[in-house]
Protein backbone atom coordinates (compact mmCIF):
# COMPACT_ATOMS: atom_id res chain seq x y z
CA UNK A 1 0.00 0.00 0.00
CA UNK A 2 1.48 3.36 -1.01
CA UNK A 3 2.06 6.18 1.47
CA UNK A 4 -0.46 8.28 -0.41
CA UNK A 5 -3.11 5.56 -0.14
CA UNK A 6 -2.46 5.11 3.61
CA UNK A 7 -2.77 8.87 4.18
CA UNK A 8 -5.98 8.95 2.13
CA UNK A 9 -7.55 6.16 4.16
CA UNK A 10 -6.45 7.68 7.47
CA UNK A 11 -7.95 11.00 6.42
CA UNK A 12 -11.28 9.51 5.30
CA UNK A 13 -11.54 7.52 8.54
CA UNK A 14 -10.73 10.60 10.62
CA UNK A 15 -13.40 12.65 8.83
CA UNK A 16 -15.95 9.86 9.29
CA UNK A 17 -15.08 9.56 12.98
CA UNK A 18 -15.54 13.31 13.44
CA UNK A 19 -18.97 13.13 11.77
CA UNK A 20 -20.00 10.14 13.91
CA UNK A 21 -18.85 11.86 17.10
CA UNK A 22 -20.86 14.94 16.15
CA UNK A 23 -23.94 12.81 15.52
CA UNK A 24 -23.40 11.01 18.85
CA UNK A 25 -23.39 14.35 20.69
CA UNK A 26 -26.69 15.26 18.99
CA UNK A 27 -28.12 11.82 19.89
CA UNK A 28 -27.13 12.12 23.57
CA UNK A 29 -28.72 15.58 23.66
CA UNK A 30 -31.95 14.20 22.11
CA UNK A 31 -31.99 11.25 24.56
CA UNK A 32 -31.53 13.63 27.49
CA UNK A 33 -34.38 15.91 26.38
CA UNK A 34 -36.66 12.89 25.78
CA UNK A 35 -35.86 11.40 29.20
CA UNK A 36 -36.47 14.74 30.93
CA UNK A 37 -39.85 14.84 29.18
CA UNK A 38 -40.64 11.30 30.37
CA UNK A 39 -39.80 12.00 34.00
CA UNK A 40 -41.48 15.40 34.18
CA UNK A 41 -44.81 14.14 32.78
CA UNK B 1 18.93 3.49 20.32
CA UNK B 2 15.66 4.48 18.78
CA UNK B 3 13.80 2.84 15.95
CA UNK B 4 11.62 4.62 13.49
CA UNK B 5 8.81 3.17 11.44
CA UNK B 6 7.96 4.78 8.18
CA UNK B 7 4.66 4.40 6.43
CA UNK B 8 6.40 2.38 3.71
CA UNK B 9 7.28 -0.30 6.26
CA UNK B 10 3.64 -0.70 7.26
CA UNK B 11 2.54 -4.08 5.91
CA UNK B 12 -0.86 -4.38 7.59
CA UNK B 13 -3.44 -2.70 5.40
CA UNK B 14 -5.34 0.18 6.96
CA UNK B 15 -8.99 -0.66 6.72
CA UNK B 16 -11.10 1.58 4.56
CA UNK B 17 -14.33 2.68 6.26
CA UNK B 18 -16.29 0.83 3.56
CA UNK B 19 -14.62 -2.41 4.67
CA UNK B 20 -15.57 -1.71 8.29
CA UNK B 21 -19.14 -1.20 7.11
CA UNK B 22 -18.98 -4.47 5.15
CA UNK B 23 -17.99 -6.26 8.39
CA UNK B 24 -21.43 -5.46 9.80
CA UNK B 25 -23.25 -7.39 7.00
CA UNK B 26 -25.57 -4.45 6.21
CA UNK B 27 -27.95 -6.57 4.10
CA UNK B 28 -28.63 -9.01 6.96
CA UNK B 29 -29.03 -6.01 9.23
CA UNK B 30 -32.07 -4.75 7.30
CA UNK B 31 -34.17 -7.75 8.36
CA UNK B 32 -32.92 -7.46 11.95
CA UNK B 33 -33.74 -3.74 12.08
CA UNK B 34 -37.15 -4.28 10.49
CA UNK B 35 -38.24 -7.07 12.87
CA UNK B 36 -36.88 -5.08 15.84
CA UNK B 37 -38.82 -2.01 14.70
CA UNK B 38 -41.99 -4.08 14.36
CA UNK B 39 -41.55 -5.46 17.90
CA UNK B 40 -41.18 -1.89 19.12
CA UNK B 41 -44.22 -0.62 17.20
CA UNK B 42 -46.64 -3.33 18.34
CA UNK B 43 -45.65 -3.07 22.02
CA UNK B 44 -48.24 -1.41 24.26
CA UNK B 45 -47.41 2.14 25.26
CA UNK B 46 -44.77 3.94 23.30
CA UNK B 47 -41.43 5.64 23.39
CA UNK B 48 -40.46 9.21 22.52
CA UNK B 49 -39.09 9.34 18.98
CA UNK B 50 -35.48 9.92 20.10
CA UNK B 51 -35.54 6.87 22.39
CA UNK B 52 -37.27 4.66 19.81
CA UNK B 53 -34.67 5.71 17.23
CA UNK B 54 -31.87 4.94 19.69
CA UNK B 55 -33.35 1.52 20.48
CA UNK B 56 -33.44 0.59 16.78
CA UNK B 57 -29.95 2.04 16.28
CA UNK B 58 -28.67 -0.14 19.15
CA UNK B 59 -30.31 -3.26 17.67
CA UNK B 60 -28.62 -2.45 14.33
CA UNK B 61 -25.23 -1.77 15.95
CA UNK B 62 -25.50 -4.93 18.07
CA UNK B 63 -26.25 -7.00 14.96
CA UNK B 64 -23.35 -5.31 13.16
CA UNK B 65 -21.03 -6.04 16.08
CA UNK B 66 -22.04 -9.71 16.13
CA UNK B 67 -21.50 -9.92 12.35
CA UNK B 68 -18.04 -8.33 12.66
CA UNK B 69 -17.03 -10.81 15.39
CA UNK B 70 -18.42 -13.64 13.26
CA UNK B 71 -16.23 -12.52 10.34
CA UNK B 72 -13.24 -12.13 12.65
CA UNK B 73 -13.61 -15.71 13.87
CA UNK B 74 -14.46 -17.22 10.50
CA UNK B 75 -11.93 -15.50 8.25
CA UNK B 76 -10.25 -18.84 7.43
CA UNK B 77 -13.61 -20.42 6.58
CA UNK B 78 -14.77 -17.46 4.50
CA UNK B 79 -11.62 -17.70 2.39
CA UNK B 80 -12.65 -21.19 1.29
CA UNK B 81 -16.12 -20.26 0.04
CA UNK B 82 -16.83 -18.45 -3.23
CA UNK B 83 -19.76 -16.59 -1.64
CA UNK B 84 -17.63 -15.12 1.16
CA UNK B 85 -14.07 -15.01 -0.24
CA UNK B 86 -14.47 -11.34 -1.18
CA UNK B 87 -15.16 -10.21 2.41
CA UNK B 88 -12.63 -7.71 3.85
CA UNK B 89 -10.65 -10.22 5.97
CA UNK B 90 -10.24 -13.15 3.55
CA UNK B 91 -9.56 -10.68 0.73
CA UNK B 92 -6.69 -9.21 2.81
CA UNK B 93 -8.06 -5.66 2.91
CA UNK B 94 -7.95 -5.52 6.71
CA UNK B 95 -6.08 -7.11 9.60
CA UNK B 96 -7.94 -9.39 12.03
CA UNK B 97 -7.17 -7.28 15.10
CA UNK B 98 -9.01 -4.30 13.63
CA UNK B 99 -12.08 -6.49 13.06
CA UNK B 100 -11.89 -7.84 16.63
CA UNK B 101 -11.54 -4.39 18.20
CA UNK B 102 -14.32 -3.03 15.99
CA UNK B 103 -16.69 -5.88 16.92
CA UNK B 104 -15.98 -5.81 20.66
CA UNK B 105 -16.14 -2.00 20.80
CA UNK B 106 -19.41 -1.88 18.90
CA UNK B 107 -20.89 -4.61 21.15
CA UNK B 108 -20.18 -2.68 24.35
CA UNK B 109 -21.29 0.60 22.80
CA UNK B 110 -24.64 -0.78 21.57
CA UNK B 111 -25.48 -2.54 24.86
CA UNK B 112 -24.53 0.40 27.09
CA UNK B 113 -26.35 2.91 24.89
CA UNK B 114 -29.46 0.69 24.89
CA UNK B 115 -29.37 0.46 28.69
CA UNK B 116 -28.93 4.21 29.15
CA UNK B 117 -31.55 5.23 26.56
CA UNK B 118 -34.29 2.64 27.24
CA UNK B 119 -33.87 0.07 30.01
CA UNK B 120 -31.33 -2.51 31.16
CA UNK B 121 -33.64 -5.47 30.49
CA UNK B 122 -33.65 -4.66 26.76
CA UNK B 123 -29.87 -4.11 26.97
CA UNK B 124 -29.46 -7.53 28.62
CA UNK B 125 -31.41 -9.27 25.82
CA UNK B 126 -29.28 -7.41 23.27
CA UNK B 127 -26.11 -8.61 25.04
CA UNK B 128 -27.43 -12.19 25.14
CA UNK B 129 -28.27 -12.06 21.42
CA UNK B 130 -24.73 -10.90 20.52
CA UNK B 131 -23.12 -13.51 22.79
CA UNK B 132 -25.45 -16.21 21.46
CA UNK B 133 -24.58 -15.44 17.83
CA UNK B 134 -20.83 -15.23 18.46
CA UNK B 135 -20.24 -17.90 21.11
CA UNK B 136 -23.05 -20.44 20.65
CA UNK B 137 -23.52 -20.25 16.86
CA UNK B 138 -20.17 -19.13 15.42
CA UNK B 139 -17.68 -20.67 17.86
CA UNK B 140 -19.54 -23.70 19.20
CA UNK B 141 -22.09 -25.01 16.73
CA UNK B 142 -21.32 -23.94 13.17
CA UNK B 143 -18.35 -26.21 12.52
CA UNK B 144 -19.55 -29.08 14.69
CA UNK B 145 -23.15 -30.02 13.92
CA UNK B 146 -25.66 -29.91 11.06
CA UNK B 147 -28.09 -28.54 13.65
CA UNK B 148 -25.96 -25.36 13.66
CA UNK B 149 -28.54 -23.06 12.15
CA UNK B 150 -31.47 -24.62 14.02
CA UNK B 151 -30.12 -23.53 17.40
CA UNK B 152 -28.12 -20.63 16.00
CA UNK B 153 -31.31 -19.30 14.41
CA UNK B 154 -32.35 -18.12 17.86
CA UNK B 155 -29.74 -15.37 17.58
CA UNK B 156 -31.63 -13.76 14.70
CA UNK B 157 -34.95 -14.18 16.52
CA UNK B 158 -34.12 -11.77 19.34
CA UNK B 159 -34.79 -8.36 17.66
CA UNK B 160 -38.63 -8.32 18.10
CA UNK B 161 -38.10 -9.24 21.77
CA UNK B 162 -35.57 -6.44 22.18
CA UNK B 163 -37.82 -3.91 20.41
CA UNK B 164 -40.75 -4.89 22.63
CA UNK B 165 -38.63 -4.88 25.81
CA UNK B 166 -37.25 -1.43 24.95
CA UNK B 167 -40.80 -0.08 25.26
CA UNK B 168 -42.29 -2.17 28.07
CA UNK B 169 -39.28 -3.35 30.09
CA UNK B 170 -40.55 -6.94 29.92
CA UNK B 171 -41.59 -9.65 27.45
CA UNK B 172 -45.07 -11.02 26.73
CA UNK B 173 -46.79 -13.72 24.65
CA UNK B 174 -46.74 -11.82 21.31
CA UNK B 175 -42.99 -11.10 21.18
CA UNK B 176 -42.31 -14.67 22.30
CA UNK B 177 -44.43 -15.97 19.39
CA UNK B 178 -42.54 -13.63 17.04
CA UNK B 179 -39.30 -15.06 18.46
CA UNK B 180 -40.61 -18.59 17.76
CA UNK B 181 -41.65 -17.58 14.23
CA UNK B 182 -38.15 -16.35 13.27
CA UNK B 183 -36.55 -19.27 15.10
CA UNK B 184 -38.63 -21.79 13.08
CA UNK B 185 -38.27 -19.78 9.84
CA UNK B 186 -34.47 -19.84 9.93
CA UNK B 187 -33.92 -23.57 9.11
CA UNK B 188 -36.10 -23.66 5.94
CA UNK B 189 -34.59 -20.32 4.85
CA UNK B 190 -30.96 -21.40 5.27
CA UNK B 191 -31.41 -24.98 4.17
CA UNK B 192 -33.00 -23.80 0.90
CA UNK B 193 -29.87 -21.67 0.37
CA UNK B 194 -27.48 -24.40 1.45
CA UNK B 195 -29.03 -26.84 -1.03
CA UNK B 196 -27.94 -24.77 -4.01
CA UNK B 197 -24.59 -23.61 -2.55
CA UNK B 198 -23.82 -27.06 -1.14
CA UNK B 199 -20.46 -27.43 -2.88
CA UNK B 200 -19.31 -24.20 -1.22
CA UNK B 201 -20.11 -25.48 2.27
CA UNK B 202 -18.63 -28.90 1.49
CA UNK B 203 -15.39 -27.28 0.30
CA UNK B 204 -15.14 -25.32 3.55
CA UNK B 205 -15.96 -28.37 5.69
CA UNK B 206 -19.05 -26.78 7.25
CA UNK B 207 -21.43 -29.58 8.28
CA UNK B 208 -24.55 -28.06 6.75
CA UNK B 209 -27.44 -30.53 6.53
CA UNK B 210 -27.24 -31.11 2.72
CA UNK B 211 -23.52 -31.90 3.07
CA UNK B 212 -24.00 -34.31 5.97
CA UNK B 213 -27.42 -35.87 5.38
CA UNK B 214 -27.99 -35.26 1.67
CA UNK B 215 -30.47 -33.26 -0.37
CA UNK B 216 -33.43 -35.57 0.19
CA UNK B 217 -33.25 -35.43 4.01
CA UNK B 218 -32.80 -31.64 3.84
CA UNK B 219 -35.92 -31.26 1.69
CA UNK B 220 -37.92 -33.32 4.19
CA UNK B 221 -36.58 -31.22 7.08
CA UNK B 222 -37.52 -28.00 5.27
CA UNK B 223 -41.13 -29.16 5.13
CA UNK B 224 -41.06 -30.40 8.73
CA UNK B 225 -39.96 -26.97 9.96
CA UNK B 226 -42.39 -25.13 7.69
CA UNK B 227 -45.40 -26.66 9.47
CA UNK B 228 -44.67 -25.34 13.00
CA UNK B 229 -43.39 -22.09 11.46
CA UNK B 230 -46.75 -21.54 9.74
CA UNK B 231 -48.53 -22.38 13.00
CA UNK B 232 -46.46 -19.81 14.89
CA UNK B 233 -47.13 -17.25 12.13
CA UNK B 234 -50.91 -17.62 12.32
CA UNK B 235 -51.11 -18.15 16.13
CA UNK B 236 -51.42 -14.47 17.19
CA UNK B 237 -54.81 -14.29 15.41
CA UNK B 238 -56.73 -17.10 17.24
CA UNK B 239 -54.97 -16.13 20.48
CA UNK B 240 -56.44 -12.64 20.21
CA UNK B 241 -53.03 -10.97 19.98
CA UNK B 242 -53.65 -9.71 16.44
CA UNK B 243 -56.67 -8.95 14.27
CA UNK B 244 -58.11 -10.50 11.10
CA UNK B 245 -55.96 -8.34 8.78
CA UNK B 246 -52.85 -9.95 10.22
CA UNK B 247 -54.50 -13.38 10.47
CA UNK B 248 -55.54 -13.45 6.82
CA UNK B 249 -52.18 -12.10 5.58
CA UNK B 250 -50.25 -14.60 7.73
CA UNK B 251 -52.46 -17.48 6.55
CA UNK B 252 -52.08 -16.58 2.85
CA UNK B 253 -48.31 -16.02 3.09
CA UNK B 254 -47.81 -19.24 5.08
CA UNK B 255 -49.84 -21.17 2.53
CA UNK B 256 -47.57 -19.94 -0.28
CA UNK B 257 -44.52 -20.83 1.83
CA UNK B 258 -45.95 -24.31 2.40
CA UNK B 259 -46.66 -24.83 -1.31
CA UNK B 260 -43.11 -23.77 -2.19
CA UNK B 261 -41.76 -26.15 0.49
CA UNK B 262 -43.82 -28.95 -1.08
CA UNK B 263 -42.35 -28.13 -4.50
CA UNK B 264 -38.89 -28.33 -2.93
CA UNK B 265 -39.81 -31.72 -1.46
CA UNK B 266 -40.94 -32.95 -4.88
CA UNK B 267 -37.74 -31.77 -6.57
CA UNK B 268 -35.15 -34.47 -7.23
CA UNK B 269 -32.40 -32.30 -8.72
CA UNK B 270 -28.92 -32.83 -7.32
CA UNK B 271 -27.22 -29.94 -9.12
CA UNK B 272 -27.82 -26.21 -8.47
CA UNK B 273 -28.95 -25.72 -12.08
CA UNK B 274 -32.07 -27.80 -11.42
CA UNK B 275 -32.87 -26.19 -8.07
CA UNK B 276 -35.33 -23.54 -9.15
CA UNK B 277 -37.85 -24.45 -6.39
CA UNK B 278 -35.12 -24.07 -3.75
CA UNK B 279 -34.11 -20.68 -5.15
CA UNK B 280 -37.75 -19.58 -5.22
CA UNK B 281 -38.30 -20.72 -1.63
CA UNK B 282 -35.17 -18.89 -0.48
CA UNK B 283 -36.22 -15.66 -2.22
CA UNK B 284 -39.80 -15.94 -0.98
CA UNK B 285 -38.71 -16.68 2.60
CA UNK B 286 -37.14 -13.21 2.86
CA UNK B 287 -40.25 -11.54 1.45
CA UNK B 288 -42.37 -13.70 3.78
CA UNK B 289 -40.78 -12.42 6.96
CA UNK B 290 -40.92 -8.78 5.83
CA UNK B 291 -44.59 -9.16 4.81
CA UNK B 292 -45.66 -10.97 8.00
CA UNK B 293 -44.10 -8.36 10.27
CA UNK B 294 -45.37 -5.54 8.06
CA UNK B 295 -48.90 -6.99 8.27
CA UNK B 296 -48.63 -7.20 12.05
CA UNK B 297 -47.73 -3.52 12.34
CA UNK B 298 -50.47 -2.49 9.89
CA UNK B 299 -52.99 -4.59 11.81
CA UNK B 300 -51.87 -2.95 15.04
CA UNK B 301 -52.05 0.59 13.65
CA UNK B 302 -55.43 0.27 11.89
Amino acid sequence: MSEEEIRRRQRSRAILMAILLGLFVVLVYAITIAKMGLYSS
Amino acid sequence: MTTTTTLDQQTVPIADWRDLLALTKPRVMTLVVFTGLCGLLVAPGGLPLALAFTAILCIALGAGAAAALNMWYEADLDALMKRTAGRPLPAGRMDRQTALHFGVGLSFFSVILMGVATNWFAAAILAVSILFYVLVYTVWLKRRTPQNIVIGGAAGAFPPLIGWAAVTGDVAALPLILFALIFLWTPPHFWALSLFVRSDYAAAGVPMLPVVAGARATRVQILLYTLPMATAAVAPWPLGLAGPLYGLAASALSLVFLLLALRVLANRAAEPAGMKPEKQLFAFSILYLFAIFGALVLDHLL
